[in-house]
């Protein structure tokens, strides 16, 4: 498994920038608690948007109070957490559709409480990633995956990655991108239960195929 | 009545050229700005403006009182200027208050209006317009052109500063996301849409002093209060209450962050 850094350019903007008040008569851990207090009061449910998802679970927990570069052992420790939490394809397949796949990176509905209870949230990819050439409107919080294979075919290193490794490390980053780098800000997929099995190798096969519009132009 | 048409005629010319170029050409923010400067002497807001002002001096609510004595910061009465130093310490509620928290304390004090009537139903529709919203527009209105100068001296001041801090990167949700997700790094964008950095002095200052702001994709003036409302939304995260402790830390947080730049509101926004 490869273990990344956290970014830790981030912190180091907020620490430089934010204005470090001498705060009151409160302790730094004092009003770490007044803050989550305050977040745990000052929210209602709405549609199905509840407040029990104010409550932290222990990569949240770590990433906030560290503001996303935590120390080395705890990350690693986690990530290894998340990676055996990992549910690989049952029958060993991880390509499914590129067409489906392509529909569910476009799609941004989902998990907000103006989403109504019955709908299958999508992938919100092309909202952070740039993955077709056709698509101009993407965002840019991830990395651009356009063209795939090409430009994810060998690791950083510079090794090959075999057709095997390929397709887990896409269904993996998919499935759980905290395994790899715990504090980073995509959404895990499938540990949280937010898409399926079978839509994960929808977009697998989306980053994968070579007929795709991710690698075929 | 004449120039208001003439506006109007302009702002919806300029409506349709936005909404068939933003998408076509991958240039939303260029087309924003032409958007801006083609209707830059006429804002919509100007009517929430307008209206805020009238119902401000009209007596209203149980008490029949006009909102003429309402204290927001720089003595009784006083509208100019006062947005460009909130939220701030009031000592007669022993808290730090944002605008519509404090508009909240004088409507309900000296107008008598019950805080729930107010409340429920904070944010308007094309159906309604809660007279909060107005009120908001009118006094933001009343600092334009003046340097942002929210006070950070009162040990609630900075307590509130602190815990707001706290709040920008708190992650939870069922997909980890901090307002630092999306505003935590530079030039970033979801789809089409930039997004400012608030851990960055010049993208806090411009975004801060363009909000309160009229919406044009919801021909709607909306307040700040709304703006952390729909982030909270797209942050996958239940709903905050109205002018609560929690939202006024974060517009603290934000404010002070966006000092000495010159309040420019009320906005006009995609
Ligand atoms: C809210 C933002 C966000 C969303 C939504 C998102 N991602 Fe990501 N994604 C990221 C970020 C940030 C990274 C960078 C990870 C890193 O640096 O380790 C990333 C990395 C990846 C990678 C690994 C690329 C690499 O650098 O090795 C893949 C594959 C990927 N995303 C696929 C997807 C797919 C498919 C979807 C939709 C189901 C998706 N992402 C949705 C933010 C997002
Ligand atoms: C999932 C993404 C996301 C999250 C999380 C998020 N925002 Fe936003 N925010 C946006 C987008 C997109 C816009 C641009 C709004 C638009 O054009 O519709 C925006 C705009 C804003 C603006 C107005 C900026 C301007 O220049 O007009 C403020 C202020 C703001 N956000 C504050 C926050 C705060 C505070 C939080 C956390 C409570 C937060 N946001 C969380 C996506 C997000």
């Amino acid at each position: 498994m490869n273990t990344k850094f956290a970014i830790p350019v981030i912190s180091l903007i907020l620490a430089f920038f934010a204005i470090t008040v001498q705060a009151t008569d409160k302790t730094d851990k004092e009003l770490d608690a007044k803050a989550v207090a305050i977040i745990k009061r000052d929210f209602h449910d709405k549609g199905i948007a509840k407040v029990d998802r104010l409550n932290q679970d222990n990569v949240q927990a770590l990433c906030t109070r560290f503001l996303d570069s935590p120390p080395i052992d705890d990350m690693e420790r986690m990530q290894t957490e998340q990676e055996k939490a990992i549910k690989w394809p049952s029958d060993g397949k991880f390509l499914g559709d590129w067409k489906a796949g392509e529909k569910l990176a476009q799609s941004g509905v989902g998990m907000t409480w103006s989403d109504k209870p019955d709908a299958i949230p999508g992938g919100n990819c092309y909202n952070c990633h740039q993955l077709s050439a056709k698509e101009i409107a993407y965002g840019t919080i991830g990395p651009s995956l356009l063209h795939f294979r090409k430009n994810f075919g060998k690791t950083r290193a510079g090794q090959i990655r075999t057709e095997d490794e390929l397709q887990h490390y896409v269904y993996g980053h998919i499935y759980n991108a905290k395994a790899y780098s715990l504090c980073v800000n995509m959404p895990r997929f499938g540990h949280k239960g937010i898409l399926t099995e079978a839509q994960i190798k929808d977009l697998v096969a989306l980053l994968l195929d070579p007929e795709s519009p991710v690698n075929k132009e | 009545m004449n120039t208001h048409t003439w506006k109007c005629a302009i702002f919806i010319f300029a409506l349709a050229t936005y909404c068939s170029d933003a998408l076509a050409d991958g240039s939303a923010s260029d087309e924003i700005a032409k958007y801006r400067e083609m209707i830059s002497d006429g804002n919509p807001a100007e009517f929430d403006e307008m209206r805020g002002e009238d119902l401000w001096k009209k007596p209203s609510g149980p008490n029949k009182t006009s909102m003429q004595k309402c204290e927001l910061g720089k003595g009784e009465g006083i509208v100019k200027g006062a947005y460009a130093e909130l939220p701030r310490y009031f000592p007669d509620t022993d808290r730090v208050q944002d605008l519509e928290s404090r508009l909240l304390t004088c409507m309900t004090t000296l107008q008598g209006i019950p805080e729930k009537d107010i409340t429920s139903k904070p944010f308007g529709n094309e159906n309604y317009k809660p007279d909060i919203e107005s009120y908001v527009a009118y006094v933001v209105g009343q600092s334009k052109g003046v340097k942002m100068n929210v006070p950070l001296k009162h040990p609630k001041e900075k307590e509130a500063y602190e815990i707001g801090k706290r709040i920008f990167s708190y992650r939870a949700g069922p997909y980890d996301f901090a307002c630092t997700t999306c505003h935590g790094q530079d030039n970033l964008r979801i789809r089409m849409q930039d997004l400012p950095n608030f851990n960055n002095k010049k993208d806090s200052q411009a975004a801060y002093v363009s909000w309160p702001a009229y919406r044009v994709s919801q021909g709607l003036f909306r307040s700040f209060q709304w703006r952390l409302n729909d982030c909270f939304r797209q942050q996958r995260f239940p709903e905050p209450e109205y002018a609560s402790e929690m939202t006024i830390a974060l517009a603290m947080f934000m404010a002070t962050n966006a000092n000495d730049a010159i309040y420019a509101g009320p906005g006009l926004k995609r």
